[in-house]
């Protein structure tokens, strides 16, 4: 605390002389230059965001999984569903980088197979949840009032349903399917979405920079899209970092179940789940990778979530 | 307070009966009748087993029937299992799966809580990083595969305890360890940010200032306050858990509710899978409003009956 320091006392006596004192030298090239360069916002986020080292090393493998899983099948001279009887449970060796499992699959090529499906199912999901939480969201917050009242009410009923029950229920009706999952998943899934968009419209409408605009005549669709919505960007990334690895476990889950992706076809829920009985008489590969994969893939949106919420929260900003 | 609750009490109701509806029209609407598959059965047994589960009266009458069975709680009888009832599979099923839930619930508030003060206490110690180590894993790693990985190390190769079935405390070790991870962590990370937030506030230091024995004031007065975010997640937990025992008493062999759901799915087993959707839903529902209420009580500075907005 600095009122507890003892300020320097000047003994009475003593006279001030004028040689104490000299002008600072004025440069005009320091004066004139600012401390920091300017950033935008986005800048700022990605600069603050680099620092953390743990969200960093999310965001690159995250980069990587996605080029493998892009690349990785095709740089694979196996093909997904075609096995080899007599390779049966080979340890991972040069020949099958991570071995191969119970009908002689070559479990790199299917891994990344699994990284396709796993992805495409969690941007998908993460997707349609903002494109429906940031419309009903935003008009809920916005309207205010009566409207805001039964939008939200209309949200408080689904947020009580019990999303993998009704995801479970769907996909007894539709019948497993991927589309049927994405669907599943997002019935429920859009409101955490349009309850933190609604939260962020209502707090940011109020602000000065809104009503100038709207004294200068702006069109309320404009105000929303100009507005409104960039302001809210950052909590609705962070959200959606979180929906992509939910919606990559709950396919996982509905997969390892038998509820998910059919047999053939890999999914790391479906890896998982076959390789349950393997792991027992010691193929531990089969089942390790899938496992690795998916822990690490929800690690990494976790961690990149984390580093996100603190480096788009600008008043965390230094 | 009163008019509080009555407001959740409706919405409740409301979102119960939509479930109910939704599952009656989802079950309803796949094609063909659940007894097709039965080879045996010719054009008669099969209109007799119709009428005999009220497939034959027309939509509206089997929905008004099937909301009567629900009020009356009586999910009549299987249709895989002629011999038992809904109700039968429910009574047998559902103490296992509580007594899984609970001391899930127990096990995680406590270690996660712990773990979480812990961490705060410490902070950016090694205490503080071990903890969040702890969390970012158990957030990280889906149950199912924990499952797995805990019975290949701990029952087949160490040979601790037992792999499967539900006997005795040792037996619910494993699953319980494998459900509550999760929880746990989520448990940890909030606590800790919460608690690290309150011990900077002003009646901290007066705490401190009065001289007051450190463990007071971290009980008495930052854990208290600390706590209010982990009540509101606890509905969410609660869900993540119930859902959570599906898979794990799969894997781990229990005979508990989700068995017989996960079982009545594969079975194609139409009431039994209303029954068990009912069931649940209402339960988790029921849970998520106690939650509610609870948190306008507990929390002194939130009156529920004022206006919501954030």
């Amino acid at each position: 605390m600095k009122s507890n320091q003892h300020p320097h006392h000047i003994a009475a006596k003593e006279q001030i002389h004028d040689d104490w004192f000299r002008w600072r030298e004025k440069d005009k090239s320091e004066q004139e230059q600012v401390s920091r360069p300017s950033l935008s916002y986005w800048k700022d986020a990605w600069r603050r965001l680099r620092k953390n080292k743990l969200a960093m090393l999310g965001l690159v493998f995250l980069i990587v999984l996605i080029i493998m899983a892009i690349f990785g099948p095709i740089l694979s001279p196996y093909e997904v569903n075609k096995g080899v009887l007599s390779d049966q449970y080979q340890a991972p060796s040069s020949e099958h980088w991570f071995g191969t499992d119970s009908h002689g699959r070559d479990v790199f090529t299917r891994t990344w197979y699994g990284a396709r499906i796993s992805l495409f199912v969690g941007f998908m999901a993460a997707l349609i949840d903002v494109t429906i939480g940031i419309v009903w969201g935003g008009i809920s917050g916005y309207k205010g009032g009566r409207t805001d009242n039964i939008m939200m009410r209309i949200i408080e009923i689904l947020y009580g349903l019990p999303y993998l029950l009704v995801v479970i229920l769907l996909l007894v009706v539709l019948g497993p399917s991927l589309s049927t999952i994405i669907v599943a998943l997002t019935v429920t899934g859009w409101v955490g979405m349009a309850r933190i968009v609604r939260g962020q419209v209502m707090q940011i409408k109020n602000y000065e920079y809104v009503l100038a605009s709207k004294s200068f005549g702006t069109k309320t669709s404009r105000i929303i899209r100009r507005n409104l919505l960039p302001n809210t960007m950052g909590p609705i990334i962070v959200q959606m970092t979180l929906t992509v690895p939910s919606a990559i476990f709950a396919e996982a889950f509905l997969s390892f179940i038998g509820l998910g992706i059919q047999a053939p076809y890999a999914s790391w829920g479906v890896m998982a789940n076959d390789s349950l009985g393997a792991i027992l008489s010691g193929n531990w590969w089969t089942l390790f990778f899938p496992a690795f994969f998916i822990s690490f893939t929800m690690f990494a949106f976790n961690v990149l979530g984390d580093g996100l919420q603190d480096a788009l929260d600008p008043k965390l900003r230094k | 307070m009163l008019r509080y609750i009555l407001k959740r009490l409706l919405i409740m109701i409301l979102t119960l009966w939509i479930i109910i509806t939704l599952t009656f029209v989802l079950m309803t609407s796949i094609p063909g009748s659940p007894f097709t598959s039965d080879q045996t059965s010719n054009e008669t047994v099969q209109q007799n087993l119709e009428k005999h589960y009220n497939l034959d009266k027309p939509k509206y009458m089997q929905y008004l029937l099937y909301l009567k069975s629900i009020v009356t709680l009586d999910f009549g009888p299987s249709i895989k299992q002629p011999n038992q009832t809904v109700n039968d599979l429910l009574g047998r099923g559902f103490p296992i799966s509580f007594e899984l839930g609970i001391v899930t619930v127990i096990v995680a508030v406590i270690s996660g809580i712990t773990l979480g003060v812990l961490a705060a206490l410490r902070h950016n110690g090694i205490i503080d990083y071990l903890a969040m180590g702890i969390a970012v894993l158990g957030i990280s790693i889906p149950n199912f595969i924990l499952a797995t990985l805990l019975i290949q190390k701990l029952a087949v190769d160490w040979e601790i305890f037992p792999v499967a079935t539900w006997a005795s405390p040792m037996h619910m070790v494993l699953p319980v360890l494998a459900l509550a991870t999760g929880p746990m962590a989520i448990i940890a990370r909030l606590t800790r940010s919460t608690m690290l937030e309150v011990l900077t506030q002003d009646y901290i230091k007066m705490a401190r200032a009065k001289g007051l024995a450190p463990w007071k004031i971290i009980i008495k007065h930052a854990l208290r306050n600390a706590l209010m975010p982990v009540i509101t997640i606890m509905g969410t937990l609660l869900a993540g858990i119930l859902t959570g025992t599906f898979v794990i008493e799969q894997i781990f062999a229990i005979p508990g509710m989700g068995k017989y759901f996960v079982e009545s799915i594969n079975h194609r087993d139409y009431p039994v899978i209303m029954g068990t959707t009912v069931f649940y839903s209402a339960f988790l529902i029921i849970m998520l409003f106690l939650v509610d209420i609870a948190y306008g009580f507990v929390d002194p500075r939130i009156k529920v009956t004022k206006k919501e907005g954030e």
